[in-house]
């Protein structure tokens, strides 16, 4: 059987989802009979050209260049993958699509001449096909490895987009929203098994948007709870400001006084 | 059942002692602790780990807990866990296959060595047990894991000596006295002096409790025990009027109603994982790295994922209009045309759980006075 050929490229992002990779190391060393990795610039300087059965694309696209190469990584992809909050909705960095890029480089660079940057931060689906995405901020390393399981069984993958609520109840944590303390779980996807709710946090929303999220029911929970419009924005202005449901909702919120 | 009054016996709190010391020389012994801010269900092997002067404050979207004026050791009502968590656990291996040479071989999963001891199980939760029961074992394709979970369990339920806001056990005709479905039932007489009214429900029950130190009852202690649950049930105050409720509610299925709940509900299926009665899994395949095992795994589901509905080419039920009907319809009307009983046991989960407080008992008694206004 021909190894499947995987290859791991990197846009704006901060390499946690790519790291994730790198913590199944174990794993897919162990399966170094069906796997070859064959770009991956964190692990190893070795870097073996197209086309590639599998390539898993990290980070948001910001800039002119970053918008040529997706294209062209996109030719070289048999499947094509987002992984984590940057590919998928473009990242922390997508608070610059609220604002005035060109402002705040001026605010932060003594020499903002040279900085060539994109005004906004968009996801990779916004410029190619994407054949599958894995959510979170960072990726969990088991939807990686159940991703590419499934890859090599040749079956579909099982990554639900159920909310984070039942994998919060699955393990008995006891609900901190119900106890008041806000948390996104019931609108956020599910992945992370519920990792902030057990240590009493509530959710932040790693994973984005959920399958039907009610963001709007959930903001006036918030309310119920004493928090202003303000802190709402925050909450849905994150690292999945651009995913569509979380934007809507935050801009719902931005114009209300607190 | 129990018919003996020789089998009725009172015990002092310490006496609890040497009940859960009993049980524990065989069993894994369950029981409420606090933890987390609330009361849940875990491993207890001291009389300490119970929540000695403990109660709950609950509200549709709301729970806190709050000390006692006295030592009560089962003064609360249900919380976030049930029993349903370990008769029929979120995530089970059902099987195993490994490829081998000449073909793949099928391992069943290990065989479960626990057997358990729940106390403290309310009047509620052997109602839902027993609707379980109904459901997983004793119909034509009985689930053999759980009916072998729950052969062996043995069950000390509590006489509820404080109801919450929430539990509407009284109008559901399944509490707060236990009536069926237990090995020992307590009632915690608290009237000037702290002291357990005991009753075997079961020979094995008996037998326990002939070994634990006792005195009989007296009359004065039965009549306490009996107003103890006479008086939780007095200050219950929520009521799920029944009657003819699964006629009206099928009748009401395309009211407006649904609409104007699904704005407030967020499809979080914590309602349904809180449900000491829902019993919906699914089934997902996952083969390892090397694709040689693969193991089959049956998890927790909820009506309210839009995978629940998946038939080919899509969900069946897209809107949470349509979700939230069908699990309000399946728990108070089509359940009852399936297995000869509500799937609600009024034990009020549902609604303290729900994040944004929605009210089984609020909506239902909207669509029914709905339903009426129209007809
Ligand atoms: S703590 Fe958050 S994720 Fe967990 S059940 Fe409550 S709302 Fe859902
Ligand atoms: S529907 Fe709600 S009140 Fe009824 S048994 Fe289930 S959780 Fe309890
Ligand atoms: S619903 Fe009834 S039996 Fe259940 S906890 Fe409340 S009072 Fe007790």
């Amino acid at each position: 059987m021909p190894r499947l050929r995987l290859a791991v490229f990197k846009f704006a992002s901060c390499d946690g989802c790519q790291l994730s990779l790198l913590d199944c190391e174990d794993e897919l060393l162990a399966i170094t009979d069906a796997v070859e990795i064959a770009h991956f610039a964190e692990a190893s300087s070795t870097l073996a050209p197209g086309p590639y059965d599998l390539v898993l694309v990290e980070g948001s696209i910001t800039t002119a260049q970053d918008a040529e190469r997706i294209q062209e990584i996109r030719k070289q992809a048999g499947l094509l993958v987002t992984i984590g909050a940057c590919a998928t909705a473009g990242g922390i960095q997508a608070l610059r699509n609220f604002a005035d890029a060109a402002e705040y480089t001026r605010a932060v660079y003594p020499h903002p001449d040279y900085i060539s940057t994109l005004a906004t931060s968009t996801p990779i689906a916004a410029h190619v096909k994407v054949d599958a995405e894995l959510r979170g901020c960072p990726i969990s390393k088991e939807s990686l490895l159940e991703f590419i399981a499934a890859t090599l069984a040749g079956r579909a993958p099982v990554l639900p987009a159920r909310p984070v609520c039942i994998e919060c109840k699955s393990r008995g944590t006891v609900c901190v929203l119900v106890q008041g303390t806000p948390c996104l779980g019931p609108v956020t996807h599910a992945g992370c098994g519920a990792l902030c709710p057990s240590y009493r946090r509530g959710c932040y929303g790693c994973f984005g948007p959920s399958e039907t999220p009610n963001t709007a029911a959930l903001a006036a929970r918030f309310t119920a709870l004493g928090q202003t419009p303000r802190e709402i924005v925050h909450a849905f202005r994150n690292f999945n400001a651009g995913a569509a449901a979380f934007k809507r909702e935050s801009e719902a919120n931005e114009h209300k006084t607190d | 059942m129990q018919q003996a009054t020789a089998a009725i016996r009172v015990l002092a709190p310490e006496a609890l002692q040497d009940l859960i010391s009993a049980l524990a020389a065989t069993r894994v012994v369950l029981g409420p602790v606090r933890r987390d801010g609330a009361i849940v269900y875990d491993e207890i092997s001291r009389l300490d780990d119970l929540p000695a002067g403990w109660t709950d404050r609950q509200e549709a979207g709301q729970y806190r807990l709050e000390p006692r004026t006295d030592a009560a050791l089962f003064g609360y009502a249900v919380g976030p866990h049930s029993w349903k968590q370990f008769l029929l656990p979120p995530r089970e291996v059902l099987f195993t296959t490994r490829q081998t040479a000449d073909g793949l071989d099928f391992l069943p999963p290990p065989a479960e060595e626990r057997t358990y001891a729940f106390i403290g199980v309310r009047a509620c939760e052997l109602a839902a047990i027993a609707v379980q029961d109904k459901v997983l074992r004793d119909g034509p394709y009985a689930d053999t894991a759980y009916a072998a979970r729950r052969e062996n369990a043995f069950i000390v339920a509590v006489n509820c000596g404080t109801a919450a806001p929430t539990c509407f056990c009284a109008s559901m005709n399944t509490g707060p006295k236990a009536a069926a479905g237990y090995d020992i039932a307590l009632t915690e007489l608290l009237d000037g002096r702290h002291e357990f009214l005991a009753e075997a429900g079961s020979e094995a029950g008996e037998a326990l409790l002939a070994a634990l130190p006792s005195r009989p009852a007296s009359a004065g202690d039965l009549a306490a025990a009996e107003a103890v649950t006479v008086n939780t049930a007095a200050a219950q105050t929520r009521a799920l009027n029944t009657e003819n409720l699964p006629a009206q509610l099928a009748a009401a299925a395309n009211h407006p109603h649904w609409q104007e709940v699904a704005q407030r509900c967020l499809s979080c299926g914590n309602c349904t994982m809180v449900c000491p009665t829902c019993f919906c899994t699914t089934v997902a395949d996952h083969t390892d790295l090397t694709t040689a095992d693969a193991q089959r795994v049956r998890s927790w589901d909820s009506c309210f994922t839009l995978d629940f509905s998946y038939l080919h080419g899509g969900s069946v039920r897209q809107s949470t209009a349509a979700r939230y009907r069908q699990w309000l319809t399946h728990k108070l009307s089509t359940w009852v045309e399936q297995f000869g009983t509500m799937g609600c046991v009024g034990c009020g989960r549902c609604i303290t759980w729900c994040p944004t407080g929605i009210d089984l008992v609020a909506e239902a008694t909207a669509l029914r006075e709905a339903q009426n206004g129209n007809s």
